[in-house]
């Protein structure tokens, strides 16, 4: 069988958890391949959100594995994870709001640019050319976003639409394997998603990204995605190629009943 | 990049107000024209800096309130006096108060990671009990300590000088409640200036670098902070250490100012740790300018008013909660942001927003500025529940 031996960048394995008696996520299973455009949908509720707070550890499964390109994550801390490889953006935007546009950015470069504390204290000359070279790929990936205008601007300061941009800027600058992307259209006029939409496509492309994306908005996840997972009520209720997803009676029964 | 030129101009302004003061005392000192009150005042207004300073950089850079900061003053102090009266006596002053420095700042450090390590475990309001009372603790033990010396190193005791067992000729350090006594008192007003420099030096370089941006990130949100891989709690570390070491520092210069140090709750109590913290409210959280001006200032002012001086704390108690109420009441905060921004806007209309141009050229009537200041409010109210909602929500994913 081809299925077995294809390689997956994401496995995630009947991961479960449950909140008091509340089965938040209950054996859920998904495979990504690397520079998918995989959904996840579902109701409010559903249990979307808490999925991804179990892939980046924030909650630790009951129950199941992770596993990201051959690496077995399960159980790790959320930093440890960042450095597996998997970086996100939040429901709720978080930024570092008092922090520039710009600082935003270079916090997800931290890992990859470095100098010693002293170093940093002292403004040594490795400081000044690691921080130049930090700004400058700052400024490349705000650009991908439109936002290199910005880059002075507390991230407070910026409109709501652009706050989400460079929360996947930020995500993406850590450099990630997988870009977890929770409903990143929330909030956003109509014109405003279709060009988001535009860029999450051209973010793979150009970064050769791997991207699970949270949305509920139907129209716009069977524009991008390739592959989808519905989640109802914690469990998975249909999983496979977007259109036959789409047309399978329980997901509209799931999504028009209520 | 215009936003690092504004930063480095910020800074240089601070370091040109402290070169300032310094030429101008110094000035008054050499033709006379400093009262001996104010001379006396000098070496504290240093080190009242270099406190308000240090401990900024743990409430407004690392955003954790920490109530327990005279307590690393007493350990620079103690641990330097100590060294003062035994390998530092007789040693010229300036070798001795560099030893002194780095012993002061040492010490003062290692207590530092050593009470890091439960208390930044905590968060908010359990972590400022807890500093506050490990700094009553520090305080409490030193004043009961006694210390001695003889032939066969160091003798510890908490109960008095006999049990000490110091043989014929052994010397006592540190005398209980009385604490020690025949220092050096080699500190002088230069050298408090230079510990301010290097206090501004390191906290404002720390504040530009990477290591400060993870220290301010994990400040802002520690949930992101640790989605792009930072480790939250050593940055906490580093802030908490580096800040715990400078206020050792300024420890050293207090103890190398005085004949006889003794741990009181006066000076090294938590009425002191609320002092320090009222400069870093007064002056703006975060901002080190202003901890140094309010240091300046409120060390100042109640010698000056001295017939206030029973009030004193009663001042400190009003102005502190009338500065968090307008620090923190999410109206408030929000009503505030909301009046930056319009302001923030109209100043850089021509730029990228041609119809708050357009608005900022006509002169409104009073119908619609009436109009304007209920949508100011209509938009602070959505801004404080926004306000709310994310601290409920920050409350709740919050687990350890
Ligand atoms: N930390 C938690 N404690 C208790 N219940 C939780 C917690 N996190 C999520 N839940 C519950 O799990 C369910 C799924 O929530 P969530 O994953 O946020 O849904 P979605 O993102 O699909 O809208 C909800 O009923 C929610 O109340
Ligand atoms: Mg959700």
């Amino acid at each position: 069988m081809a299925e077995t031996t294809e390689r997956y960048l994401l496995d995630v394995d009947n991961i479960s958890i449950a909140f008091g008696g509340l089965k938040a996520v209950d054996h859920f299973s998904v495979k990504i391949r690397k520079n998918e455009l995989y959904g996840l949908i579902g109701p409010n509720g559903a249990g979307k959100t808490t999925v991804f707070n179990l892939l980046t550890g924030v909650y630790k499964p009951d129950a199941g594995s992770i596993v990201l390109d051959g690496d077995n994550i399960t159980g790790k801390t959320t930093v440890e994870i960042n450095h597996a490889g998997i970086a996100r953006t939040f429901q709720n935007i978080r930024l570092f709001s008092n922090l520039s546009v710009l600082d935003n950015v270079k916090v997800g470069l931290h890992e990859h640019y470095k100098y010693s504390l002293v170093e940093g204290i002292l403004h040594l000359v490795k400081y000044r050319s690691t921080e130049n070279a930090m700004d400058e790929r700052a400024m490349e990936i705000l650009k991908v976003f439109e936002l290199d205008g910005y880059a002075d601007f507390k991230a407070s300061q910026l409109p709501y639409g652009k706050q989400r941009k460079l929360e996947i800027a930020r995500a993406l600058a850590t450099d990630p394997k997988l870009l977890l992307l929770d409903e990143p259209a929330a909030g956003m006029n109509p014109q405003e998603t279709v060009e988001l939409m535009d860029t999450i496509r051209f973010v793979r492309d150009k970064f050769d990204m791997t991207i699970l994306l949270i949305e509920h908005d139907m129209r716009l996840v069977s524009g991008i995605c390739d592959e989808l997972t519905v989640l109802n009520f914690g469990q998975v209720l249909c999983q496979g190629e977007t259109k036959e997803v789409l047309n399978n009676p329980e997901v509209i029964k799931a999504y028009l009943g209520d | 990049m215009s936003y690092r030129s504004k930063t480095f101009k910020s800074n240089m302004i601070t370091y040109g107000l402290v070169a300032v003061f310094y030429i101008i005392c110094e000035a008054m000192l050499k033709s006379g024209h400093m009262s001996s009150l104010m001379q006396g005042l000098l070496v504290p207004l240093c080190y009242y800096m270099v406190l308000a300073v240090s401990l900024n950089l743990v409430v407004g850079i690392s955003g954790e309130l920490s109530l327990g900061h005279a307590g690393f003053m007493c350990i620079g102090a103690f641990s330097s006096a100590v060294f003062a009266s035994t390998a530092g006596k007789g040693m010229a002053d300036v070798p001795e108060l560099i030893i002194a420095l780095i012993i002061g700042a040492a010490f003062a450090a290692l207590f530092g990671f050593l009470i890091g390590i439960p208390v930044l475990r905590l968060r908010g309001d359990y972590l400022a009990i807890a500093t506050l009372a490990f700094g009553e603790i520090i305080k409490n033990v030193i004043n009961a300590v006694y210390l001695g010396v003889d032939s066969h190193g160091m003798h510890v005791s908490l109960k008095d000088v006999k049990s000490l067992h110091l043989e014929d000729g052994g010397q006592v350090i540190i005398k209980g409640a009385q604490g020690i006594g025949k220092l050096p008192r080699n500190a002088t007003f230069t050298l408090g200036i230079i510990l301010v420099f290097l206090t501004l030096f390191i906290v404002l370089n720390l504040v530009n670098s990477r290591q400060g941006r993870a220290i301010m990130a994990a400040r802002d949100n520690r949930i992101a902070a640790e989605s792009v891989g930072l480790s939250v709690s050593r940055y906490k570390m580093t802030a908490f250490v580096i800040s715990a070491a400078l206020a050792g520092m300024a420890g050293v210069l207090y103890s190398h100012n005085l004949a006889n140090l003794q741990a009181t709750s006066k000076n090294f109590g938590y009425n002191q740790s609320i002092l320090i913290l009222v400069f870093v409210v007064l002056g703006g959280i975060g901002n080190m300018r202003g901890s140094l001006i309010a240091a300046f200032l409120l060390t100042l002012l109640p010698e000056k008013l001295r017939f206030l001086s029973n009030y004193r704390m009663l001042i400190y108690a009003v102005v502190l909660i009338a500065m968090m109420i307008v620090n923190s009441s999410p109206k408030i905060v929000a009503w505030r942001k909301v009046m930056a921004e319009k302001y923030f806007k109209r100043g850089k209309a021509g730029i990228d927003e041609p119809e708050a141009a357009a608005a900022a050229e006509h002169v409104p009537t009073v119908d619609e500025a009436a109009s304007e200041i209920t949508a100011d409010l209509a938009a602070a109210e959505k801004e404080a529940a926004r306000i709310d909602e994310h601290e409920a929500d920050n409350n709740a994913e919050k687990e350890d």
